[in-house]
């Protein structure tokens, strides 16, 4: 009865859709170079104490404000005579996991809200009415009013910039359990009996999965700048946390004297940003939902 | 004496609908106050015996699929009854409504659209037993093998996503979920209407066979006319929400008594060079199910409307035996 159907489905096919993503996004030139940087950075964060011939805060008064490239300190030493690679280091260290916390804690918040929002009507106007209060604040602002609410520390930069994270998430997952609650499989879902939570959790979750992905890891961009910019200002990781964006901030009265105290947190923190930007771009083409699936 | 005995046993009613309404609100300003409804569906009595197939028939938006739905619970009841089994379901609070989910399931038009992708096919099946059996890990494992070679798939296709299947193959799945529960009562929306004719065929036999074995009813949705006297045994027309006639197949094929049945057939395509029936053309667009004009339904459209059908809505009533329309001048 099913012979003429079932020879059509060919084994070419079976692969999985984790595979079928990444092959597409190993196309995108860009999107490499921000996985091996992103890659770099980790490998750098998990293993910095092997990765550094110096304690990242020990100071050499006699060998301060060394340039790059010199001996036994690649990267020169700062106004205390710190080893800059180490900083760097032990900063990405910082980088990621602020950034890590950050993103998980608002997505997880942002999730929440989203699918309630998107799922349930009568929470919809209540909910987003308090996403629109969040997304009133210009970001930077909203992170120093929580920061200053709670004092200055990284775990207090963590929670500001996964509570900013929440609304921009809320609504990226509300849009799509909006257009995916009224697909047929939901409503077949429904007509099984099977619970709202089921429902949300199992089957429209792992459909709404691409756009909180490429959210998540853009997202990764932003909290690192932001780290960094807070700690800047001094609001985030106090001295002598080798924070890279406190480090530019100390840096900058030696602007002249020694540069590279400024400029090599800098391109530390643009490599980053660029790598998590470009790889969420390349996410977002190999996950688009128009590509997939049908064939 | 003997007449008694002789007689057929009298079929069972599974389902009956009184007087079913659906208005869908129409909201509008910044209030969202509610200013009209859409009349999806105005009133629909009807009886399914058990084991029979019901068509339900009529253009789109006419509100076939409403009505489908909304005997599934989907939508909420604005007006009217239903029975199943004896019992009146439409007021059951959602955990009472649990038990009659067995007994009535949907397949669905749209065999691309109704599994979700992300979900293998197997454990798509395997979560309808989760959900609503303590079966074990492994007794599910075999009752989804089990319904997968039913509805003619492979062992094999277990471990598959949706996208890895042809059409056909999908709407077999479809019926899996369907029968699974060993429901009583499928309501078929348009479910062979998106399918290639030679695999609708393979899937209405798929049907049949399966109506036999279970003495399922189902109810039929379709605006393919073919399909429908193929398949079903009797046939309920619906023009703007309202019923307009229903009978078995072959009374409504052949003396078709609503004005609008009579067009509907007519606009079947027939494969012969001879038959020159006169057709029917009807002119016009379906009127606006917010705005529905008075008295028939079908006034502004019927070919042999007098001023009466302007004023006064036709009752639903029997004109021949089991043939009902809703017309003031049938025949």
């Amino acid at each position: 009865m099913a012979t003429v159907e079932s020879v059509k489905t060919k084994d070419k096919k079976r692969e999985k859709y984790i595979v079928t993503t990444m092959k597409r996004l190993f196309k995108n030139k860009l999107a490499i170079v921000g996985l091996v940087i992103v890659i770099l950075q980790i490998i750098l964060a998990l293993f910095a104490p092997f990765m550094t011939a110096h304690d990242p805060s020990a100071q050499n008064l006699a060998n301060r404000e060394l340039p790059v490239f010199s001996e036994g300190h690649w990267l020169g030493t700062d106004n205390y005579g710190r080893d800059v690679w180490s900083r760097i280091v032990f900063g990405a260290r910082i980088s990621l996991v602020v950034g890590i916390t950050a993103v998980s804690l608002g997505l997880i918040g942002g999730t929440i809200l989203g699918l309630l929002a998107g799922y349930y009507r009568k929470l919809d106007a209540i909910i987003m009415r308090f996403v629109d209060l969040l997304f009133s604040f210009p970001g930077i602002l909203l992170a120093m009013l929580i920061i200053a609410i709670l004092g200055t520390s990284l775990v207090n930069v963590a929670i500001a910039i996964s509570i900013w994270s929440i609304p921009t998430c809320a609504r990226i997952v509300r849009g799509s359990v909006l257009s995916i609650k009224e697909k047929e499989y939901i409503m077949a879902m429904r007509s099984m009996g099977a619970s709202d939570l089921r429902i949300m959790v199992r089957h429209i979750l792992p459909n709404a999965s691409a756009p909180i992905i490429v959210f998540a890891t853009m997202r990764m961009a932003t909290a690192i700048l932001s780290t960094a910019a807070l700690s800047y200002l001094g609001l985030g990781a106090q001295p002598p946390t080798p924070e890279w964006g406190a480090m530019i901030s100390q840096g900058q009265d030696f602007m002249w004297s020694a540069p590279h105290l400024t400029v090599v947190p800098g391109i530390a923190i643009m490599l980053t940003v660029f790598a998590f930007n470009v790889l969420g771009d390349g996410l977002r083409d190999a996950l688009d939902p128009n590509m997939d699936m049908q064939e | 004496m003997n007449t008694v005995e002789t007689l057929p046993p009298k079929p069972e009613i599974l389902l009956e609908l009184h007087n079913v309404k659906k208005y869908f609100p129409i909201k509008s300003g910044v209030l969202k106050r509610v200013t009209g409804n859409v009349q999806a569906v105005e009133s629909v009595s009807l009886k399914l015996y058990k084991g029979e197939s019901l068509g339900v028939v009529g253009e789109s938006g006419c509100g076939k699929s409403t009505l489908g739905r909304t005997i599934l619970g989907l939508e909420d009841l604005t007006d009217g009854k239903i029975q199943f089994d004896q019992q009146e379901i439409q007021d059951l609070k959602r955990k009472e409504k649990k038990k009659f989910v067995k007994e009535m399931q949907m397949i669905f038009q749209d065999p691309y659209a109704s599994l979700n992708p992300r979900q293998r096919v197997g454990h798509a099946l395997d979560e309808v037993f989760r959900m609503h059996t303590d079966m074990s890990a492994q007794e599910r494992k075999t009752a989804v093998m089990d319904l997968l070679t039913e509805v003619g798939l492979k062992a094999e296709h277990y471990d598959r996503y949706p996208h890895e299947f042809s059409g056909g193959q999908r709407q077999r799945i479809g019926i899996a979920r369907a029968i699974a529960l060993n429901p009583q009562f499928i309501i078929c929306d348009e479910a062979v209407s998106a399918l290639d004719v030679s695999v609708q065929a393979q899937v209405l036999k798929l049907l049949k066979t399966l109506q036999d074995k279970y003495n399922l009813s189902y109810l039929f949705i379709s605006h393919d006319l073919g399909v429908v006297r193929y398949f079903c045994d009797r046939v309920l027309v619906m023009y703007l929400g309202n019923t307009v006639e229903m009978g078995n197949v072959s009374d409504i094929f052949k003396n078709p008594l609503h004005p609008y049945t009579q067009a509907l057939l007519s606009a079947i395509p027939r494969p012969t060079v001879k038959a020159k029936k006169e057709r029917v053309r009807l002119v016009g667009e379906m009127p606006n199910p917010a705005n529905p004009p008075s008295g028939c339904p079908f006034h502004t459209r019927c070919p042999i409307a007098q001023d009466v059908c302007k004023v006064d809505k036709p009752e639903f009533i029997e004109h021949r035996e089991n043939h009902f329309a809703a017309c003031h001048f049938p025949g």
